[in-house]
């Protein structure tokens, strides 16, 4: 069995408002990412995928707040560390993150060089500038970019060129994790498809040992990850590999969800896409029992009365639901 | 069946060029288009190709820098505001950011009641207009009753789109440009706005434009596809000629780099 | 709209500015309805009299006494008699009369006067010492010995026949005190009097209500002016905005404050009242408004809502103002309040180099900082000419530009701490 990278148990964060209402964006969320596997969270907004990606890397800031929960990156447990502590040893090394807006994150005055050298510099002193030149290089090299990349500035970069860029620089020390939010989707397709093709060529070359991809945008997800976990509410309702999550989901929004995709692909316009009606509870006050009760079709009178958990199945499925896997595929079969 | 077809709106030569001199930039190229009556054409670009600044001279917001556009066969003149009131009683728009496109100090009645006063009804009783503002939400699925003296920020984005859906049925024109309407909003209600849109032209009979760069969405929802590079289109025909089987280097491009779900996505054409 | 208004309330920061601002207003509003006095009425002959409360000395003979047996009564009224020049020329005589410089100790009244009394001789002759100077000391002397007498002060009216000092019979012993609250004529002056013996604080209350309404004036004139110019170069854009641009930038070129001068200076004495002033200085500071409304309406005027509101068949004039003119409203607020508080300084600054508005009918802040500095009260030491105005205009600034940061936090909920 291969070596688990990250492995998350139980973890609850909240946001504390500026008038001290709670928000648990993430709610007893669990995962497990195992070395050389891809995962995949699929949400809408405001589902807490971003917060999320946040409170994985244990580096917490107000307004977020650590709640309960235990984060384990290669048999390290980093839950409950000081921040300042994460930042120096956790970030960059054992994780890296990219944001959607990384590529306006680099400050404009410098060249990518000096990036580079601030990154390696912060983890491992006594590197000569020409070292790390090389290793950039090289680098670069199998990533596929440009060498005179590295002499440049930001600006004189494109978008696409900027983001990959980066991304390369996040993966520098080799990370074990690497949290990718949203990092295509303010991007035109293609140069979402070069981004998604340097993703996967990382994971295939293994410049990182894990990768987890946050996206709103199922097609992609679909592409790039091994398995697919939905999240809404802050809680995670579905949980399976890529094929067993778009083709074959168990949990009612989990289905709508996929029933709403829109690819270019032959027979697309003989489906009639899937609407939900309603909006996602407020997480200031959620509902009592199952969060998504009220938007669903087969709700159930107890379903608002009582607190439904994950059911796990084995080959680590799981949905949410108090309705078993046969009752809902019945229930689809009937419309 | 192609003569019966009356033409709504057609650009001859149209173009809009920014700026002067050195730092002249031609955001659309002498593009040339005809769009039938009834029909759902969609426009599709990447950003910067030029189609909202399309979008934007179709709707008269911007003045083309050269060419024409006819409308119903005449050549449009909005000259004047009252030239391009009447103009906009043909013609409207939903925008991409439903959370930009209401005046967040103004309650949501007003922008209902405005489309009412454009088509004449400005001496209706205040029953009857209630009863108009009722109507149309109650097309969307909205209860006018729990919107009344609300404000645009107290509604979600889902909510706020769906209201301009009800403006449109108010104002019933005969062409409707959508500029992205669905690319701000969740994938869940994506489908109910995209539902009531179709509804709302089978009920009136308008003719709808969408401004896009989603390719998937352009062919799920038009008889007709044009597709936009910097500033002109290398493509147009019917939706399945040019999704399924496209003639230009560009479009095939554009089609391969969407990520698919039955087909295998080629990532190896980067 | 009402929301706003509670979340700004909410801001410290807002508070406490809008509090000292309020305080202050209220004290303009206040003042000048207990006391009745003309700011500019001279009450004292001679300049720079020292904050505190003035008995009339003649009505002080006529009040009934009372005897109070206070402890060192005697020698607090001989250590305040003695100034400090005598105290030196004291010890000066005492060291060349041979006593050892330090057991004397001129801090010590008491000490003093003892050492005085056992060493002084008038007929000593001491090397050096000048004719007059002999002279003041025998005087020094002399008052010393007034001081150190234990009698009373006889009172004698003068004869209006024969010019003779008849006595009246009174007699003010030493013991004697009068009860404030039964002299005829008291006056209070809290800060002193100024150069041509006004009323400081008098003066400082309309001066201040006078330079706030300078403020309010010029502010409200360069905002509005800034206001509309933004909004229209920045809507209408084109050849108009080109045109408003143009002279937007020859303002921003020529320092405000020279134009300000020359302005000033042209328009001539005699004309300068407080509100031409004002208007002078308004017309000088809209073009950081006009900059800032034209770039937030430029961004406005490709928003959606605007385009939509157009698509309704709205007119200009109607977008303009409901359309943009609510979206940078709380910004034009925010600038009007700096506005407000740069004209005061303006005024201020125009006024200390004798630009400011026509002297003898009002005074304004920078009218009394010019007044100080004329008569030299910092190099004279009177404090009170100056220190309060320049706290007054400090406490107004400072309260404006708070008030000014804590909208900025509600407004931009990015600077929020």
């Amino acid at each position: 069995m291969a070596k688990v990278m990250l492995e998350v148990k139980e973890l609850t964060t909240k946001y504390i408002t500026r008038f001290q209402e709670n928000i648990y964006a993430v709610d007893h969320v669990s995962l497990k990412v195992e070395e050389g596997k891809s995962l995949g969270i699929a949400g809408e907004s405001g589902c807490g995928k971003s917060t999320l990606a946040l409170s994985l890397m244990g580096y917490y800031f107000p307004p977020l707040h650590y709640t309960s929960g235990e984060i384990i990156i290669d048999g390290r447990n980093i839950s409950g560390m000081e921040p300042d502590d994460v930042r120096k040893s956790i970030l960059g090394k054992e994780i890296a993150y990219i944001p959607q807006s990384a590529m306006n994150a680099l400050n404009p005055t410098q060249k990518i060089i000096h990036f580079i050298e601030d990154v390696i510099h912060a983890h491992e002193s006594h590197v000569t500038k020409k070292e790390i030149y090389e290793r950039a290089r090289k680098l670069f090299e199998i990533l596929g970019l440009p060498e005179s990349t590295l002499q440049k500035y930001p600006v004189e970069l494109s978008g696409g060129m900027k983001q990959r860029t980066v991304i390369a620089i996040s993966v520098l020390l080799s990370p074990k994790v690497l949290i990718a939010d949203e990092p295509s989707s303010a991007l035109d397709v293609t140069t979402q498809k070069m981004v998604i093709k340097m993703l996967r060529d990382l994971m295939e070359k293994k410049l990182i040992k894990s990768m987890i991809f946050i996206t709103h945008e199922l097609p992609l997800l679909y592409n790039v990850t091994d398995d697919i976990m939905v999240m809404y509410a802050g809680q995670i309702v579905e949980k399976g590999t890529a094929e067993q999550v778009v083709f074959d989901s168990i949990h009612p929004y989990a289905r709508g969800l996929m029933g709403s995709i829109i690819v270019p692909e032959q027979g697309l316009r003989d489906v009639k896409l899937t609407a939900i009606p309603g909006v996602p509870p407020n997480l200031k006050n959620p509902p009592a029992g199952c969060q998504f009760a009220e938007r669903c079709q087969y709700v159930r009178p107890e379903c608002k009365a009582m607190s439904v958990n994950l059911r796990e199945l084995k080959g680590g499925r799981a949905y949410r639901c108090i309705l078993s896997e046969e009752e809902l595929r019945e229930a689809y079969q009937n419309g | 069946m192609a003569e019966e077809r009356k033409v709504c709106l057609r650009g001859s030569k149209l173009t809009k060029v920014f700026g002067l001199g050195r730092q002249k930039t031609v955001a659309v190229d002498h593009v040339d288009f005809s769009f039938y009556e009834g029909e759902i054409v969609s426009i599709v670009g990447e950003s910067g190709s030029g189609k909202t600044t399309l979008a934007k001279m179709l709707l008269g917001l911007l003045n083309p820098t050269e060419g024409e556009v006819y409308f119903q066969g005449k050549k449009r003149d909005i000259g004047t505001h009252k030239k391009k009131k009447e103009y906009w009683k043909n013609i409207q728009a939903i925008f991409q950011d439903p959370f930009s496109s209401y005046n967040i100090f103004h309650k949501i009645d007003s922008v209902l009641l405005d489309c009412i006063n454009m088509r004449g009804g400005r001496k209706f009783s205040h029953t009857k207009k209630v009863e108009m503002m009722t109507e149309a939400c109650g097309f969307v699925n909205l209860k006018f009753e729990e919107l009344t003296n609300k404000y645009p920020f107290e509604l979600s984005g889902g909510q706020m789109q769906r209201l301009m859906i009800a403006r449109i049925f108010l104002l019933k024109p005969k062409i409707l440009l959508a500029d992205e309407p669905t690319s701000m909003i969740d994938a869940c209600s994506r489908a109910t706005i995209l539902d009531m849109l179709m509804q709302l032209r089978k009920e009136i009979g308008m003719t709808i434009i969408f401004i896009t760069h989603d390719i998937g969405l352009a062919y799920y929802v038009s008889d007709s596809v044009y597709i936009m590079e910097h500033g002109k289109f290398v493509e147009s025909g019917t939706a399945d000629e040019v999704i399924l089987h496209p003639q230009e280097a560009y479009t095939q491009r554009l089609i391969n780099d969407v990520p698919k779900i039955y087909e295998e996505w080629d990532l190896s054409t980067v | 709209m009402k929301h706003i208004i509670q979340q700004v309330f909410h801001s410290g920061k807002f508070i406490v500015g809008f509090v000292i601002l309020a305080a202050v207003l209220l004290i303009v509003i206040v003042y000048p309805l207990l006391i009745k006095d003309a700011p500019l009425a001279i009450i004292g002959q001679g300049t720079f009299f020292p904050p505190g409360t003035y008995v009339n000395a003649y009505d002080s003979l006529g009040s009934p006494k009372y005897i109070l047996n206070l402890e060192h009564a005697a020698a607090k009224r001989i250590a305040s008699k003695l100034s400090d020049d005598d105290r030196l020329a004291m010890q000066e005589w005492l060291v060349a009369a041979g006593i050892p410089e330090n057991e004397i100790d001129i801090s010590n009244t008491e000490q003093l006067l003892r050492q005085w009394e056992n060493h002084y001789d008038p007929q000593t002759n001491i090397a050096g010492m000048t004719n007059a100077k002999r002279n003041y000391y025998i005087r020094l002397n002399a008052s010393l010995k007034g001081l150190l007498s234990t009698e009373g002060a006889i009172i004698a009216v003068k004869n209006a026949d024969t010019g003779a000092l008849e006595e009246t019979g009174d007699v003010v012993a030493q013991s004697d005190y009068v009860n404030i609250g039964q002299v005829a004529n008291v006056r209070r002056l809290p800060l002193g009097t100024d150069n041509f013996g006004r009323d400081v604080l008098t003066e400082l209350v309309a001066a201040t209500r006078v330079s706030l309404q300078i403020g309010f004036v010029a502010g409200i004139v360069a905002t509005l002016i800034g206001l509309t110019l933004g909004l229209l170069s920045g809507y209408i854009g084109g050849l108009v905005d080109d045109g408003i641009m143009f002279i937007t930038n020859l303002f921003t070129v020529i320092p405000s404050f020279v134009l300000l001068i020359l302005i000033s200076f042209s328009i001539g004495q005699e004309k300068r009242g407080a509100v031409t002033v004002a208007v002078v200085i308004g017309f000088t500071s809209w073009v950081w408004t006009a900059r800032a409304v034209r770039a937030q309406v430029i961004s406005l005027r490709n928003r959606d809502h605007v385009n939509l509101s157009k698509l309704s068949g709205h007119s200009l004039v109607y977008i303009i103002f409901a359309d943009i003119l609510p979206y940078v409203a709380s910004y034009v607020v925010m600038a009007l309040i700096l506005q407000i508080s740069s004209g005061i300084l303006a005024e201020a600054g125009l006024s200390i180099l004798g630009l400011g508005p026509k002297t003898t009918e009002v005074p304004t802040l920078g009218l009394m900082m010019n007044w100080a500095m004329i008569y030299q009260a910092p190099v004279l030491g009177k404090w009170w000419a100056y220190l309060p105005v320049l706290v007054t205009i400090a406490l107004i600034t400072f309260s404006m530009n708070l008030m000014n940061t804590g909208l900025d936090q509600v407004f931009n909920p990015a600077l929020r701490d």
